[in-house]
C-alpha cells in the first residue's frame, strides 16, 4: 500500500511540475467509524496549500483549485481524534473520510494510567491511580488494594496478602492480570497472588460480581490490572524506582522502558527485583519472615485503530519465609503460643529464608488479537497459558528437610473471544465466549499426603452484556452468563477417612480401587452456574449520581473446599473438604450515591449480600493422633448474609490543605447457626491531612491515622481436651485481638532533571509511634505482633 | 455476517481445546515417610520381674482414628525399670524404625516424661552430642502401690539445654501420649 503511494507520487510528480492541472476539486464526507453518522464542523487541511474548509451539516467537504499531486490531509473534530491521510489527487475526486469519535480509545501519548476506563456503570467500583501503587513499590498488591473502602485483606504474616471485598476473599475474588485472569492457586489463605504490582498501570477493583465479562464467581469482586497506553508515535520512555526499607532491612528496585516505533508497533520490557530480611515488630525480630521476589514481563505487539495484536510473557517468583514460632506441632503448641504472648523463636535478624517457606513461581504468556468493523464494533481473540507451581517446606525431621511438603504444579490455558458492538450510540452489546482447562499435578514425591489431589478441569463460559442511555440521565444496564465446570480428580483417601466423613454411603461408586487401607477414587462433578446482572446510574442535574446494581453469581467450589483432606502442618490443623458441596449462589444488591459540593464531596455506599450454600472453613473440633490432639478445620456450607456500608468524604480547606475520610463496616451472619462468621474485617475508618504546595518542587506531605475496631462479632471458641494438662481447655482460636489505631506519614517532591526526565523523592513512615498490635485477619496473630515501625525511602526517575 | 464467522471459529477452536483427551493413569499412592504410628515403651525391672510394655499405636496416622493405647500389665511397687523407647513408621512394609532418625538428630530431639501419681522418678539414661539428655533410655523409679500416670513426648527442635519441663522446651510435638497405670 505504501509503496503504491510511493510509486504514484512518483508518477504523478512530474504532472504537478507543469502546473496547469490546478483546477481539481476534492470533495467527499466526513462520518463516523462507529455510527456512519455524518459529522458536522469537520475540519479539513490540506498540508502544503494549506487550505482548510469545514463539513456541513451532512459532513459534506469540498476542497477546489488544488493542483494534481500528493498532500496529507488533516482531518479534525471536536469529539474526534486528528487523523492525517496521504492522498493522491488527479482531477476531480471524492475522498471520504472516517473519524472516531470514542476519546478514550484514543492511542495518543497520554498521561500514563490515567485512561482507565470504568467496567461497569452500575456496580461499586474504585480505582487505584499509578501514583498510588508506585507508593507500594516495595509492598504486595494486596498492600495497595487496602487504600480503597471495603477492601480489606487476609495476612498471613507480611508477606502474604491476600486481598478482600466486601468481607469475602479467596476464590470470591477474581483477578485479572492485563486480561488474563490469574490461576494460581488462589484457594488457599496462604497463597498470595502471584503478581508483581510494579507491573501494573492502573488498578480497578469491582466491588461484587457484576463485572460478568470476566467470570461469574466473583462473589466478592474482581480486581482488574490494566497496562497503561502505549503511544501510536516513535518515542522512547521508561522510569526506574528504588525504595529502601527499613523493617526488612532491604527494599527493591523496578525498571520498565517501552519503545514504541510508529504505525503502532511497540515494544515493551519490565522488571523488578526485591528482597527482605527479617521484619521486626516492635519488641521484637520476627524470625523467619524474610521474602525475595522477581519478576519480569516482556511484550510487544502493533496496536492500530483498525485491527491489532500483541504477546506478552510474564514471569514472576517469590521465596517467602513464614514465622518460625507459627510451625506448631499439635493442640498444646497452640495453646501454648496463644497464651505465651510472645512468640517461642526469636533468633537474631538475618536475611536467611528458612523452613518454613514458600517457593512459587508463576510463568504467565498471552497473544491477543483484535479487530474492528466499520458500523459494527470490536472483535477480541485472547489465548493465555498460565504455569503455576508451589512449594512449601516445612520443618522436618532429616534429610526430609530439604524436601517440600507439598509440591503442585497448576497448568491452564484458555481461549476466549468476545464482541463489542459500539456502533450506536444510545447501546452497546457486549457477547464473549470463553474455553478453558486445567491440570493439577501434586508431586509425589514430597513423601506427605497430597493436600489437593491430581484433577483435571474443563470451563465453558459464555456472556452478553447490554447497556442502554435511557436519557441523558439514565444510564441501564444488564448481563446474563452462563458457566459450566467439570472437575475430574484422582485422589487417595485413607479408609478411615472415607468411612468418617460418610463417603462409603454417598460415594461408594467413586472408588476405582481398594488397596486395604486406602481408596483410590475418581470424583467427576459437574456444575452448571448461571449470573445475571442489572443496574443503573442516574445523573443528577445537581451533579449528584445514584448507582444502584443488583448481582446473582454462583461459584462452583474450588478444590480445596471439596478434597482437603489431611493435615496441613504450617497451620497444625486438620482441614477436611466436602465432597458434597454444591455451588454457592449469592444475589447482592448494592448502591451508591456520591455528591460534589464547591469544597467537598462524599460517597455513601451501602451494600446487602445474601448467599446460600456459602462455604466456609472453620475450626470443629479435634482429633486425636498419636501427636496429639489437632485442631479439625471443616468445609462446611450455611446460608450467610453480609450487610456493610463504605462512606467516603473530602474537604478541600484550601487549596494546599485537604483532608480526607473513609469509613468501612460489614457485619456477616451465618443465619443458619444464628452466628458471626469468621474471618469478617472490622470496622475502620482512616482519616488523613494533606499539605501540598505545587510551587515548592510539588511538595506534598500528608499525615494518616487508621484505626481499626476490635471485631465482637466472632464465632465462639472451641473446647479441646488437652493431652498435655490432661483436661479441656478453652481454645482461643476465634477471640479478636484489640482494637488499635496507627499513624502513617508520606511526604515527597518531584525534581526537573532536564527534557522530560524527573526525579522524585518520597519518605513514608508506617506505623510511626511503633506501636505494638495484631490484626484480626493475621493468620499469624496467635505468634506474633505485627509489624512494627517501617520507613520507606523511594527514589524515582522517570525518562 | 463475518463476525458471525469469526464467533463459530472462536468455538470450534473452543471446543477442540475442550476435547484434549484426559490420560487417566492412576496417580502414584505416597506412602508417608515422616509418620510414626507406633510407639513402644518397653520397662524391664531391674534385677528381674515381669517386663511392661506400654503402647500407642495410630495406624491411619494423622486419619480420623484416635491411637489405641495399650498397657501390658501393671508396675510392681517401689522398683526400678529400665526404660527404652522404639518408634515405628508401620504404613511402610517393613515398618520402618523412626527411632534410627531420632538417635541421629538426638541434639534436636527429646523425650519428656511427665508423671502423676505413684511414680517416685523418671531419669535420663541417655545424652547427646551436647551432654543434654535425650530419653531413648530411661530408668523409671515407682513408689507405693496405687494409681499412676505417665505422659511421654517427644519434641522436635526444642530448646536445649533446658529445665526439664514441656513448657520451657518449647519446639514441636512429634508424640505425645499419656498411659494410666497401676502400681502393685
Amino acid at each position: 500500500m505504501k509503496t503504491w503511494i510511493f510509486i504514484s507520487m512518483f508518477a504523478l510528480l512530474p504532472l504537478a511540475g507543469f502546473g496547469q492541472t490546478c483546477e481539481s476539486t476534492l470533495t467527499g464526507r466526513v462520518t463516523d467509524y462507529h455510527s456512519r453518522t455524518p459529522l458536522k464542523d469537520a475540519t479539513l487541511l490540506l498540508i502544503g496549500p494549506n487550505i482548510e474548509v469545514n463539513t456541513n451539516a451532512k459532513g459534506d467537504y469540498s476542497i477546489s483549485k488544488i493542483c494534481n499531486g500528493s498532500y496529507q490531509l488533516e482531518v479534525s473534530h471536536p469529539e474526534c481524534s486528528t487523523v492525517i491521510v496521504d492522498i493522491v489527487v488527479s482531477g476531480n475526486q471524492n475522498f471520504d473520510v472516517t473519524l472516531e469519535h470514542h476519546l478514550e480509545e484514543l492511542e495518543e501519548v497520554n498521561v500514563v494510567g490515567q485512561t482507565v476506563r470504568d467496567k461497569t456503570n452500575s456496580a461499586l467500583e474504585e480505582q487505584l491511580k499509578l501514583e498510588t501503587i508506585e507508593t507500594y513499590s516495595a509492598g504486595t498488591l494486596g498492600d495497595a488494594l487496602k487504600e480503597l473502602s471495603g477492601v480489606s485483606s487476609i495476612n498471613t504474616g507480611a508477606n502474604i496478602v491476600k486481598p478482600s471485598i466486601h468481607g469475602l476473599n479467596g476464590s470470591r475474588v477474581l483477578i485479572l492480570n492485563d486480561g488474563v485472569r490469574m490461576q494460581d492457586m488462589e484457594w488457599g489463605d496462604e497463597h498470595a497472588p502471584n503478581i508483581d504490582i510494579n507491573s501494573a498501570g492502573a488498578i480497578s477493583v469491582v466491588k461484587g460480581a457484576a463485572a460478568l465479562q470476566y467470570g461469574g464467581d466473583a462473589i466478592g469482586g474482581t480486581i482488574v490490572m490494566e497496562q497503561a497506553r502505549i503511544p501510536q508515535n516513535d518515542t522512547i520512555y521508561g522510569k526506574t524506582l528504588i525504595n529502601g526499607v527499613s523493617n526488612g532491612r532491604g527494599g527493591n528496585i523496578t525498571s520498565e522502558l517501552t519503545k514504541s516505533f510508529g504505525e503502532g508497533w511497540f515494544v515493551k520490557a519490565q522488571a523488578s527485583f526485591k528482597r527482605l530480611g527479617d521484619h521486626e515488630a516492635p519488641d521484637y525480630i520476627l524470625s523467619n519472615t524474610g521474602v525475595q521476589e522477581i519478576g519480569a514481563t516482556i511484550q510487544g505487539g502493533r496496536h492500530q485503530f483498525t485491527s491489532g495484536w500483541d504477546i506478552r510473557y510474564s514471569y514472576f517468583t517469590s521465596e517467602i519465609a513464614i514465622l518460625r514460632a507459627s510451625h506448631i506441632g499439635n493442640v498444646d503448641d497452640l495453646i501454648r503460643s496463644i497464651n505465651n504472648g510472645q512468640p517461642e523463636v526469636i533468633r537474631p535478624f538475618t536475611y536467611d529464608l528458612q523452613n518454613p517457606r514458600q517457593d512459587v513461581t508463576h510463568h504467565l504468556a498471552k497473544f491477543k488479537y483484535y479487530k474492528r468493523f466499520e458500523g459494527l464494533g470490536k472483535w477480541n481473540l485472547q489465548y493465555d497459558f498460565q504455569n503455576n507451581r508451589r512449594f512449601e517446606f516445612d520443618v522436618r525431621r532429616g534429610e526430609l528437610d530439604g524436601t517440600a511438603s507439598i509440591d503442585l504444579e497448576l497448568t491452564t490455558h484458555t481461549l476466549s473471544t468476545d464482541f463489542k458492538w459500539d456502533a450506536k450510540e444510545d447501546y452497546q452489546l457486549h457477547v464473549g465466549l470463553m474455553g478453558r482447562y486445567q491440570e493439577n499435578f501434586p508431586n509425589p514425591a514430597t513423601g506427605v499426603r497430597r493436600l489437593i489431589p491430581d484433577y483435571e478441569k474443563f470451563d465453558f463460559g459464555v456472556f452478553a452484556l447490554g447497556e442502554y442511555q435511557l436519557s441523558d440521565m439514565l444510564l441501564l444496564e444488564a448481563g446474563l452468563r452462563y458457566d459450566f465446570n467439570r472437575i475430574d480428580a484422582q485422589k487417595f483417601y485413607q479408609t478411615s477417612r472415607w468411612e468418617e466423613r460418610g463417603y462409603d454411603e454417598d460415594f461408594q461408586d467413586l472408588i476405582v480401587e481398594d488397596r486395604g487401607t486406602s481408596l483410590l477414587v475418581n470424583p467427576v462433578f459437574n456444575y452448571h452456574n448461571i449470573s445475571a446482572t442489572i443496574g443503573g446510574n442516574f445523573q443528577f442535574e445537581s451533579g449528584a449520581q445514584l448507582k444502584f446494581n443488583y448481582a446473582l453469581a454462583q461459584r462452583a467450589p474450588n478444590p480445596s473446599e471439596l478434597f482437603s483432606d489431611g493435615l496441613h502442618h504450617s497451620a497444625a490443623r486438620i482441614e477436611l473438604g466436602d465432597l458434597r458441596n454444591e455451588s454457592e449462589t449469592s444475589h447482592k444488591i448494592s448502591a451508591a450515591f456520591s455528591k460534589d459540593f464547591d469544597h467537598w464531596g462524599f460517597a455513601f455506599e451501602p451494600y446487602a449480600n445474601w448467599i446460600q450454600n456459602f462455604i466456609l472453613l472453620e475450626p470443629t473440633g479435634v482429633e486425636f493422633t498419636i501427636r496429639g490432639a489437632f485442631p479439625v478445620w471443616e468445609y462446611r456450607q450455611t446460608d450467610a448474609r453480609l450487610f456493610g456500608s463504605d462512606v467516603s468524604a473530602y474537604v478541600n480547606w484550601s487549596d494546599k490543605w485537604k483532608t480526607d475520610h473513609q469509613f468501612s463496616i460489614v457485619k456477616g451472619k451465618d443465619l443458619d447457626a444464628n452466628s458471626a462468621l469468621i474471618n469478617i474485617p472490622a470496622a475502620n475508618t482512616r482519616n488523613s491531612i494533606n499539605y501540598s504546595v505545587p510551587e515548592w518542587k510539588n511538595f506534598q506531605v500528608s499525615l494518616e491515622s487508621q484505626y481499626v475496631f476490635r471485631q465482637n462479632e466472632v464465632p465462639d471458641n472451641i473446647t479441646v481436651f488437652s493431652p498435655e494438662q490432661q483436661q479441656d481447655v478453652l481454645l482461643e482460636i476465634n477471640t479478636a485481638p484489640d482494637a488499635y489505631h496507627l499513624l502513617g506519614l508520606h511526604t515527597q517532591m518531584e525534581f526537573p532533571l532536564g527534557k522530560n526526565k524527573t526525579l522524585t523523592t518520597s519518605l513514608a513512615i508506617n506505623n510511626l509511634l511503633d506501636t505494638n498490635y495484631r490484626e484480626y485477619l493475621n493468620r499469624q496473630r496467635f505468634f506474633a505482633d505485627d509489624l512494627g515501625r517501617n520507613i520507606l525511602l523511594q527514589l524515582k526517575f522517570n525518562y | 455476517m463475518k463476525t458471525i464467522k469469526f464467533l463459530s471459529m472462536a468455538v470450534l477452536a473452543g471446543s477442540i481445546l475442550a476435547s484434549c483427551s484426559s490420560d487417566d493413569e492412576a496417580p502414584e499412592e505416597i506412602n508417608e515417610e515422616e509418620t510414626i504410628t507406633t510407639m513402644t515403651v518397653t520397662l524391664i525391672p531391674d534385677g528381674g520381674g515381669t517386663t511392661i510394655t506400654l503402647q500407642s499405636q495410630d495406624l491411619d496416622g494423622d486419619g480420623p482414628n484416635a491411637p489405641e493405647v495399650t498397657v501390658s500389665g501393671d508396675l510392681a511397687a517401689s522398683t526400678t525399670y529400665n526404660g527404652s523407647i522404639v518408634l515405628l513408621n508401620e504404613t511402610e512394609t517393613p515398618a520402618e524404625d523412626i527411632t534410627e532418625e531420632v538417635a541421629e538428630e538426638d541434639d534436636e530431639h527429646q523425650f519428656f516424661f511427665v508423671t502423676t501419681g505413684n511414680i517416685a522418678s523418671v531419669t535420663y539414661s541417655d545424652e547427646d552430642g551436647d551432654g543434654n539428655p535425650v530419653g531413648i533410655t530411661f530408668a523409671l523409679t515407682t513408689g507405693d502401690a496405687g494409681n499412676a500416670t505417665i505422659a511421654v513426648t517427644l519434641r522436635h527442635e526444642p530448646k536445649k539445654p533446658n529445665d526439664g519441663t514441656l513448657g520451657d522446651a518449647g519446639g514441636e510435638t512429634d508424640i505425645t501420649q499419656t498411659f494410666n497405670l497401676t502400681v502393685n
